[in-house]
Protein backbone atom coordinates (compact mmCIF):
# COMPACT_ATOMS: atom_id res chain seq x y z
CA UNK A 1 0.00 0.00 0.00
CA UNK A 2 2.60 2.54 1.15
CA UNK A 3 5.02 1.63 -2.40
CA UNK A 4 1.18 2.35 -4.10
CA UNK A 5 1.30 5.84 -2.36
CA UNK A 6 4.98 6.34 -3.54
CA UNK A 7 4.37 5.05 -6.89
CA UNK A 8 1.72 7.33 -7.53
CA UNK A 9 2.77 10.50 -5.65
CA UNK A 10 6.92 10.51 -6.79
CA UNK A 11 6.69 8.33 -10.39
CA UNK A 12 3.12 9.16 -11.74
CA UNK A 13 3.14 5.05 -12.83
CA UNK A 14 -0.17 4.87 -12.46
CA UNK A 15 -2.36 6.95 -14.87
CA UNK A 16 -3.35 4.11 -16.88
CA UNK A 17 -4.78 1.94 -14.27
CA UNK A 18 -6.36 5.71 -12.96
CA UNK A 19 -8.33 5.75 -15.88
CA UNK A 20 -9.38 2.58 -16.03
CA UNK A 21 -10.67 2.42 -12.65
CA UNK A 22 -12.21 5.62 -13.44
CA UNK A 23 -13.90 4.49 -16.03
CA UNK A 24 -15.42 1.82 -14.00
CA UNK A 25 -16.36 3.77 -11.13
CA UNK A 26 -18.15 6.30 -13.91
CA UNK A 27 -21.95 5.30 -12.74
CA UNK A 28 -21.21 5.80 -8.82
CA UNK A 29 -20.65 9.62 -10.27
CA UNK A 30 -23.67 9.48 -12.64
CA UNK A 31 -26.33 8.36 -9.54
CA UNK A 32 -24.46 10.86 -7.26
CA UNK A 33 -25.70 13.36 -9.58
CA UNK A 34 -29.04 11.78 -10.18
CA UNK A 35 -30.82 14.55 -8.08
CA UNK A 36 -29.55 17.22 -9.59
CA UNK A 37 -30.40 15.69 -13.20
CA UNK A 38 -33.65 15.45 -12.13
CA UNK A 39 -33.87 18.82 -10.74
CA UNK A 40 -33.12 20.31 -14.13
CA UNK A 41 -35.12 18.10 -16.01
CA UNK A 42 -38.06 19.60 -13.80
CA UNK A 43 -37.00 23.06 -13.87
CA UNK A 44 -37.12 22.80 -17.86
CA UNK A 45 -40.11 20.77 -18.68
CA UNK A 46 -42.24 21.71 -15.75
CA UNK A 47 -42.54 25.81 -16.64
CA UNK A 48 -45.14 27.86 -17.18
CA UNK A 49 -46.26 29.31 -20.42
CA UNK A 50 -45.50 33.29 -19.11
CA UNK A 51 -41.45 32.12 -17.81
CA UNK A 52 -41.01 30.31 -21.14
CA UNK A 53 -42.34 33.38 -23.32
CA UNK A 54 -40.18 35.84 -21.33
CA UNK A 55 -37.01 33.39 -21.17
CA UNK A 56 -37.05 33.77 -24.95
CA UNK A 57 -37.76 37.48 -24.86
CA UNK A 58 -35.12 38.33 -22.55
CA UNK A 59 -32.42 35.75 -24.95
CA UNK A 60 -33.37 37.36 -27.96
CA UNK A 61 -32.57 40.76 -26.43
CA UNK A 62 -29.09 39.42 -25.16
CA UNK A 63 -28.31 37.88 -28.23
CA UNK A 64 -29.20 41.08 -30.90
CA UNK A 65 -26.67 42.81 -27.93
CA UNK A 66 -24.24 40.70 -28.81
CA UNK A 67 -24.71 40.31 -32.26
CA UNK A 68 -24.13 43.81 -32.65
CA UNK A 69 -20.99 43.66 -30.54
CA UNK A 70 -19.42 40.90 -32.80
CA UNK A 71 -20.73 43.50 -35.64
CA UNK A 72 -17.06 44.78 -36.02
CA UNK A 73 -15.30 41.79 -34.86
CA UNK A 74 -14.46 40.58 -38.30
CA UNK A 75 -12.68 43.96 -39.16
CA UNK A 76 -10.95 44.13 -35.87
CA UNK A 77 -9.69 40.67 -36.57
CA UNK A 78 -8.27 41.46 -39.98
CA UNK A 79 -6.92 44.40 -38.02
CA UNK A 80 -4.95 42.31 -35.66
CA UNK A 81 -3.98 39.52 -38.35
CA UNK A 82 -2.24 42.71 -40.35
CA UNK A 83 -0.56 43.76 -37.56
CA UNK A 84 0.32 41.17 -36.22
CA UNK A 85 2.10 40.06 -39.14
CA UNK A 86 3.74 43.90 -39.41
CA UNK A 87 5.18 43.11 -35.81
CA UNK A 88 6.46 39.45 -37.11
CA UNK A 89 4.68 37.46 -34.51
CA UNK A 90 2.24 34.10 -35.10
CA UNK A 91 -1.28 34.44 -36.38
CA UNK A 92 -3.69 34.02 -33.11
CA UNK A 93 -5.41 31.26 -34.19
CA UNK A 94 -9.19 30.66 -33.25
CA UNK A 95 -9.37 27.41 -30.98
CA UNK A 96 -12.44 25.06 -30.95
CA UNK A 97 -14.41 24.54 -27.90
CA UNK A 98 -16.74 21.51 -26.60
CA UNK A 99 -19.42 22.11 -24.29
CA UNK A 100 -18.83 19.78 -21.05
CA UNK A 101 -21.06 19.13 -18.32
CA UNK A 102 -20.05 18.67 -14.61
CA UNK A 103 -20.81 15.83 -13.05
CA UNK A 104 -19.27 15.79 -9.92
CA UNK A 105 -17.14 18.01 -7.08
CA UNK A 106 -14.35 15.79 -5.26
CA UNK A 107 -15.92 15.44 -1.61
CA UNK A 108 -12.70 16.28 -0.27
CA UNK A 109 -12.65 20.08 0.67
CA UNK A 110 -9.05 20.82 0.12
CA UNK A 111 -9.10 19.30 -3.52
CA UNK A 112 -10.66 21.69 -6.24
CA UNK A 113 -11.25 19.14 -8.79
CA UNK A 114 -14.04 18.49 -10.97
CA UNK A 115 -15.54 15.55 -13.11
CA UNK A 116 -16.79 16.25 -16.36
CA UNK A 117 -19.27 13.81 -18.59
CA UNK A 118 -16.54 14.13 -21.63
CA UNK A 119 -13.64 11.57 -21.94
CA UNK A 120 -11.12 9.98 -24.45
CA UNK A 121 -14.22 9.14 -26.90
CA UNK A 122 -14.62 12.77 -27.39
CA UNK A 123 -10.84 13.14 -27.57
CA UNK A 124 -10.57 15.03 -24.30
CA UNK A 125 -6.50 14.69 -23.50
CA UNK A 126 -4.42 15.45 -20.61
CA UNK A 127 -3.92 19.03 -19.69
CA UNK A 128 -6.71 20.39 -22.05
CA UNK A 129 -7.46 23.87 -20.06
CA UNK A 130 -10.80 24.32 -19.37
CA UNK A 131 -12.88 27.63 -19.40
CA UNK A 132 -16.18 28.99 -18.99
CA UNK A 133 -18.24 31.92 -19.97
CA UNK A 134 -16.02 34.24 -17.24
CA UNK A 135 -12.36 32.92 -17.65
CA UNK A 136 -10.09 30.05 -17.22
CA UNK A 137 -11.34 27.04 -15.49
CA UNK A 138 -8.54 24.71 -14.97
CA UNK A 139 -6.77 21.74 -16.99
CA UNK A 140 -7.80 18.79 -16.98
CA UNK A 141 -5.42 16.11 -15.07
CA UNK A 142 -6.97 12.78 -15.54
CA UNK A 143 -9.05 10.82 -18.59
CA UNK A 144 -11.31 8.25 -18.78
CA UNK A 145 -13.24 6.65 -21.19
CA UNK A 146 -16.15 8.63 -20.42
CA UNK A 147 -15.39 11.33 -17.75
CA UNK A 148 -12.24 13.79 -16.85
CA UNK A 149 -10.85 15.08 -14.26
CA UNK A 150 -10.41 18.83 -14.07
CA UNK A 151 -7.80 20.55 -11.86
CA UNK A 152 -9.38 24.28 -10.83
CA UNK A 153 -6.86 27.19 -10.66
CA UNK A 154 -7.66 27.42 -7.33
CA UNK A 155 -6.38 23.78 -6.03
CA UNK A 156 -3.21 24.47 -3.69
CA UNK A 157 -0.92 22.73 -5.95
CA UNK A 158 -1.93 24.44 -9.16
CA UNK A 159 0.02 27.36 -10.59
CA UNK A 160 -0.62 29.15 -13.65
CA UNK A 161 1.47 31.82 -15.51
CA UNK A 162 -0.47 35.29 -16.08
CA UNK A 163 -0.08 38.83 -17.39
CA UNK A 164 -1.57 41.89 -16.30
CA UNK A 165 -4.21 42.59 -19.06
CA UNK A 166 -2.95 46.55 -18.97
CA UNK A 167 0.52 46.89 -19.26
CA UNK A 168 1.88 43.11 -19.77
CA UNK A 169 3.99 42.69 -16.82
CA UNK A 170 4.19 39.04 -16.17
CA UNK A 171 3.39 37.06 -12.88
CA UNK A 172 2.43 33.20 -11.57
CA UNK A 173 -1.05 33.19 -9.67
CA UNK A 174 -0.74 29.87 -7.44
CA UNK A 175 -4.07 28.71 -5.92
CA UNK A 176 -4.18 29.16 -2.32
CA UNK A 177 -7.15 26.23 -1.38
CA UNK A 178 -9.94 28.85 -1.40
CA UNK A 179 -12.13 29.23 -4.44
CA UNK A 180 -12.20 32.67 -4.90
CA UNK A 181 -8.43 33.44 -4.20
CA UNK A 182 -5.76 33.32 -5.95
CA UNK A 183 -1.90 34.34 -4.67
CA UNK A 184 0.12 36.71 -7.21
CA UNK A 185 3.42 34.98 -5.95
CA UNK A 186 7.26 36.92 -6.33
CA UNK A 187 6.47 40.29 -7.38
CA UNK A 188 9.15 42.88 -6.46
CA UNK A 189 7.55 45.68 -4.34
CA UNK A 190 7.88 48.30 -6.92
CA UNK A 191 6.33 45.77 -10.02
CA UNK A 192 3.01 48.04 -11.58
CA UNK A 193 0.05 46.09 -10.19
CA UNK A 194 -2.79 47.85 -9.53
CA UNK A 195 -6.06 46.59 -7.01
CA UNK A 196 -8.66 46.28 -10.20
CA UNK A 197 -6.31 44.60 -12.94
CA UNK A 198 -7.34 41.99 -15.09
CA UNK A 199 -5.05 39.50 -15.39
CA UNK A 200 -4.93 37.04 -18.22
CA UNK A 201 -3.39 33.95 -19.32
CA UNK A 202 0.09 34.35 -20.63
CA UNK A 203 0.66 31.27 -22.64
CA UNK A 204 4.16 30.93 -21.52
CA UNK A 205 4.12 27.68 -19.71
CA UNK A 206 2.72 26.27 -23.57
CA UNK A 207 0.06 24.67 -21.34
CA UNK A 208 -3.03 27.47 -21.68
CA UNK A 209 -3.44 29.22 -24.21
CA UNK A 210 -3.05 33.14 -24.71
CA UNK A 211 -5.16 36.38 -23.35
CA UNK A 212 -8.09 34.39 -21.55
CA UNK A 213 -9.18 36.26 -18.55
CA UNK A 214 -8.08 34.36 -15.09
CA UNK A 215 -8.63 36.58 -12.13
CA UNK A 216 -8.83 40.61 -11.01
CA UNK A 217 -6.59 41.98 -8.74
CA UNK A 218 -7.91 42.68 -5.34
CA UNK A 219 -5.41 43.56 -2.67
CA UNK A 220 -2.19 44.61 -3.31
CA UNK A 221 -0.07 45.20 0.19
CA UNK A 222 3.48 46.60 -0.08
CA UNK A 223 5.26 46.51 3.20
CA UNK A 224 8.57 47.68 3.17
CA UNK A 225 9.95 45.54 5.33
CA UNK A 226 9.14 42.52 2.34
CA UNK A 227 10.92 41.61 -0.45
CA UNK A 228 7.99 40.93 -2.38
CA UNK A 229 4.55 42.49 -2.91
CA UNK A 230 1.42 40.44 -1.44
CA UNK A 231 -1.45 40.39 -4.02
CA UNK A 232 -4.08 38.55 -3.87
CA UNK A 233 -6.97 38.20 -7.04
CA UNK A 234 -10.13 36.78 -7.56
CA UNK A 235 -10.83 34.71 -10.65
CA UNK A 236 -13.73 35.98 -12.82
CA UNK A 237 -14.82 32.13 -13.59
CA UNK A 238 -17.56 31.14 -11.79
CA UNK A 239 -15.97 28.31 -10.04
CA UNK A 240 -18.22 27.20 -7.44
CA UNK A 241 -21.55 27.87 -9.87
CA UNK A 242 -21.13 27.02 -13.48
CA UNK A 243 -22.74 23.95 -14.08
CA UNK A 244 -21.49 23.99 -18.05
CA UNK A 245 -17.82 24.49 -18.91
CA UNK A 246 -16.11 24.94 -22.36
CA UNK A 247 -13.04 22.27 -23.30
CA UNK A 248 -10.56 24.01 -25.53
CA UNK A 249 -9.26 22.22 -28.37
CA UNK A 250 -6.06 23.82 -29.59
CA UNK A 251 -4.64 23.45 -33.06
CA UNK A 252 -1.14 22.36 -31.84
CA UNK A 253 -1.94 20.34 -28.49
CA UNK A 254 1.11 20.47 -26.09
CA UNK A 255 2.95 17.53 -25.62
CA UNK A 256 2.30 16.56 -21.79
CA UNK A 257 5.16 14.87 -19.79
CA UNK B 1 -37.19 -13.95 3.19
CA UNK B 2 -34.94 -16.53 2.16
CA UNK B 3 -31.85 -15.81 0.34
CA UNK B 4 -29.02 -17.91 -0.72
CA UNK B 5 -26.40 -19.08 1.85
CA UNK B 6 -24.50 -15.82 2.77
CA UNK B 7 -26.34 -13.06 0.60
CA UNK B 8 -23.22 -11.08 0.12
CA UNK B 9 -25.18 -9.06 -2.06
CA UNK B 10 -26.55 -7.03 0.94
CA UNK B 11 -22.90 -6.44 2.13
CA UNK B 12 -21.57 -4.66 -1.58
CA UNK B 13 -24.87 -2.68 -2.20
CA UNK B 14 -24.53 -1.54 1.39
CA UNK B 15 -20.69 -0.45 0.21
CA UNK B 16 -21.99 1.00 -2.96
CA UNK B 17 -24.60 3.10 -1.32
CA UNK B 18 -21.88 4.16 1.15
CA UNK B 19 -19.35 5.71 -2.29
CA UNK B 20 -22.55 7.36 -4.00
CA UNK B 21 -22.89 8.74 -0.51
CA UNK B 22 -19.35 10.03 -0.51
CA UNK B 23 -19.16 11.80 -3.44
CA UNK B 24 -23.21 12.99 -3.27
CA UNK B 25 -22.76 17.13 -3.63
CA UNK B 26 -22.82 19.06 -0.57
CA UNK B 27 -24.08 22.16 0.55
CA UNK B 28 -21.18 24.38 1.18
CA UNK B 29 -21.21 24.75 4.74
CA UNK B 30 -21.52 20.93 5.19
CA UNK B 31 -18.47 20.06 2.80
CA UNK B 32 -16.00 19.91 5.93
CA UNK B 33 -18.51 18.05 7.98
CA UNK B 34 -19.89 15.47 5.10
CA UNK B 35 -19.99 12.05 7.51
CA UNK B 36 -16.93 9.11 6.53
CA UNK B 37 -19.72 6.56 5.22
CA UNK B 38 -17.90 4.53 3.64
CA UNK B 39 -15.71 4.35 6.96
CA UNK B 40 -18.88 3.82 8.80
CA UNK B 41 -19.51 1.00 6.54
CA UNK B 42 -16.14 -0.66 6.87
CA UNK B 43 -16.28 -0.52 11.27
CA UNK B 44 -20.16 -1.87 10.77
CA UNK B 45 -18.98 -4.75 8.60
CA UNK B 46 -15.73 -5.66 10.50
CA UNK B 47 -17.76 -5.86 14.19
CA UNK B 48 -20.66 -7.38 12.50
CA UNK B 49 -19.49 -10.10 10.48
CA UNK B 50 -14.90 -10.12 10.87
CA UNK B 51 -15.06 -13.53 9.12
CA UNK B 52 -16.37 -11.90 5.83
CA UNK B 53 -14.91 -8.60 5.95
CA UNK B 54 -11.98 -7.20 6.83
CA UNK B 55 -8.42 -5.85 5.08
CA UNK B 56 -9.34 -6.77 2.05
CA UNK B 57 -12.33 -5.51 1.29
CA UNK B 58 -11.16 -2.31 3.33
CA UNK B 59 -8.24 -2.21 0.47
CA UNK B 60 -10.32 -2.76 -2.42
CA UNK B 61 -12.67 0.00 -1.04
CA UNK B 62 -10.42 2.15 -0.08
CA UNK B 63 -8.73 2.36 -3.80
CA UNK B 64 -12.35 2.86 -4.96
CA UNK B 65 -12.33 5.79 -2.75
CA UNK B 66 -9.19 7.18 -3.87
CA UNK B 67 -10.51 7.15 -7.65
CA UNK B 68 -13.43 8.75 -6.77
CA UNK B 69 -11.86 11.49 -4.16
CA UNK B 70 -8.85 12.13 -7.29
CA UNK B 71 -6.76 11.33 -4.70
CA UNK B 72 -3.31 9.95 -4.14
CA UNK B 73 -3.68 6.30 -4.79
CA UNK B 74 -3.79 4.31 -1.09
CA UNK B 75 -4.55 7.29 0.59
CA UNK B 76 -8.08 6.10 1.95
CA UNK B 77 -6.89 2.25 1.26
CA UNK B 78 -4.00 2.89 4.17
CA UNK B 79 -6.60 4.53 6.07
CA UNK B 80 -9.52 1.84 5.50
CA UNK B 81 -7.28 -1.22 6.55
CA UNK B 82 -6.01 0.67 9.58
CA UNK B 83 -9.34 1.04 10.48
CA UNK B 84 -10.61 -2.28 9.95
CA UNK B 85 -7.57 -3.48 11.55
CA UNK B 86 -8.64 -1.59 14.40
CA UNK B 87 -11.90 -2.92 14.97
CA UNK B 88 -10.86 -6.27 14.08
CA UNK B 89 -8.76 -6.35 17.26
CA UNK B 90 -12.10 -4.76 19.32
CA UNK B 91 -14.83 -5.97 17.77
CA UNK B 92 -15.29 -8.54 20.71
CA UNK B 93 -15.57 -5.70 23.14
CA UNK B 94 -17.45 -3.47 20.87
CA UNK B 95 -20.31 -5.56 20.40
CA UNK B 96 -21.18 -5.35 24.30
CA UNK B 97 -20.18 -1.58 24.65
CA UNK B 98 -23.48 0.74 24.52
CA UNK B 99 -24.44 2.49 22.04
CA UNK B 100 -23.06 5.83 23.02
CA UNK B 101 -19.76 4.42 24.03
CA UNK B 102 -19.36 2.34 20.25
CA UNK B 103 -20.33 5.62 19.09
CA UNK B 104 -17.12 6.87 21.11
CA UNK B 105 -14.93 4.49 19.47
CA UNK B 106 -15.85 5.51 16.15
CA UNK B 107 -15.34 8.96 17.00
CA UNK B 108 -11.53 7.87 17.80
CA UNK B 109 -11.33 5.07 14.59
CA UNK B 110 -12.74 8.01 11.90
CA UNK B 111 -10.60 10.60 13.59
CA UNK B 112 -7.80 8.10 13.15
CA UNK B 113 -9.14 7.77 8.83
CA UNK B 114 -8.76 11.45 8.86
CA UNK B 115 -5.64 11.67 10.01
CA UNK B 116 -3.67 9.15 7.93
CA UNK B 117 -5.32 10.78 5.05
CA UNK B 118 -4.39 14.56 6.08
CA UNK B 119 -0.56 13.05 6.54
CA UNK B 120 -0.90 11.77 2.96
CA UNK B 121 -2.17 14.65 1.85
CA UNK B 122 0.71 16.86 3.50
CA UNK B 123 3.15 14.42 1.58
CA UNK B 124 1.17 15.92 -1.61
CA UNK B 125 1.62 19.32 -0.20
CA UNK B 126 -2.32 19.82 -0.34
CA UNK B 127 -2.75 19.23 3.43
CA UNK B 128 -6.00 21.23 5.10
CA UNK B 129 -4.85 24.68 7.04
CA UNK B 130 -7.11 24.48 10.14
CA UNK B 131 -8.36 21.16 12.35
CA UNK B 132 -11.23 21.15 10.35
CA UNK B 133 -10.51 18.56 8.75
CA UNK B 134 -11.34 16.11 12.11
CA UNK B 135 -15.26 17.18 11.96
CA UNK B 136 -16.32 14.31 9.86
CA UNK B 137 -15.16 12.28 13.10
CA UNK B 138 -18.14 14.50 15.06
CA UNK B 139 -20.52 13.79 12.41
CA UNK B 140 -20.05 9.95 11.82
CA UNK B 141 -19.82 9.55 15.02
CA UNK B 142 -23.15 11.13 15.52
CA UNK B 143 -24.63 9.19 12.99
CA UNK B 144 -23.16 6.12 14.42
CA UNK B 145 -26.83 4.57 15.90
CA UNK B 146 -28.44 5.40 12.81
CA UNK B 147 -25.81 3.17 10.43
CA UNK B 148 -26.12 0.88 13.06
CA UNK B 149 -29.86 0.53 13.29
CA UNK B 150 -30.01 0.39 9.51
CA UNK B 151 -27.66 -2.01 8.58
CA UNK B 152 -28.17 -4.29 11.70
CA UNK B 153 -31.60 -4.29 10.41
CA UNK B 154 -30.41 -5.15 6.48
CA UNK B 155 -28.51 -7.60 8.05
CA UNK B 156 -30.94 -9.77 10.24
CA UNK B 157 -33.62 -9.28 7.20
CA UNK B 158 -31.49 -10.64 4.58
CA UNK B 159 -29.88 -13.06 7.51
CA UNK B 160 -26.48 -11.97 6.25
CA UNK B 161 -23.64 -14.56 7.61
Amino acid sequence: MLVLIVADLRYNRLGYARGALDTLLTPIYWIADLPTRVGQWQETHIQSRDDLLQETERLRRENLVMQGRSLQMASLQADNTRLRALLNSTALLRDDVLVAELIGVSPDPVRHQVVLDKGESDAVYLGQPLIDSDGLVGQVVEVGELTSRVLLITDSTHSLPVQVNRNGVRAIAEGVGSLDRLEIRHVAATTDIQVGDLLESSGLGGRFPTGYPVATVVTVERDPGQPFARILAKPTAALDRSRHVLLVFRSDPPGVD
Amino acid sequence: MEEGANAYWVILLSFLVALILAVTPMPAWLVWGRPEWVALAVIYWTIALPHRVGILTALVIGIAMDVLEGAVLGQNAFALVVVSLLAMVLYQRLRVFSLWQQAAVVFVLVGINQLICQWVQNLEGAGAQSLLFLLPACSSALLWPLVLHGLRGLRRFYRVT
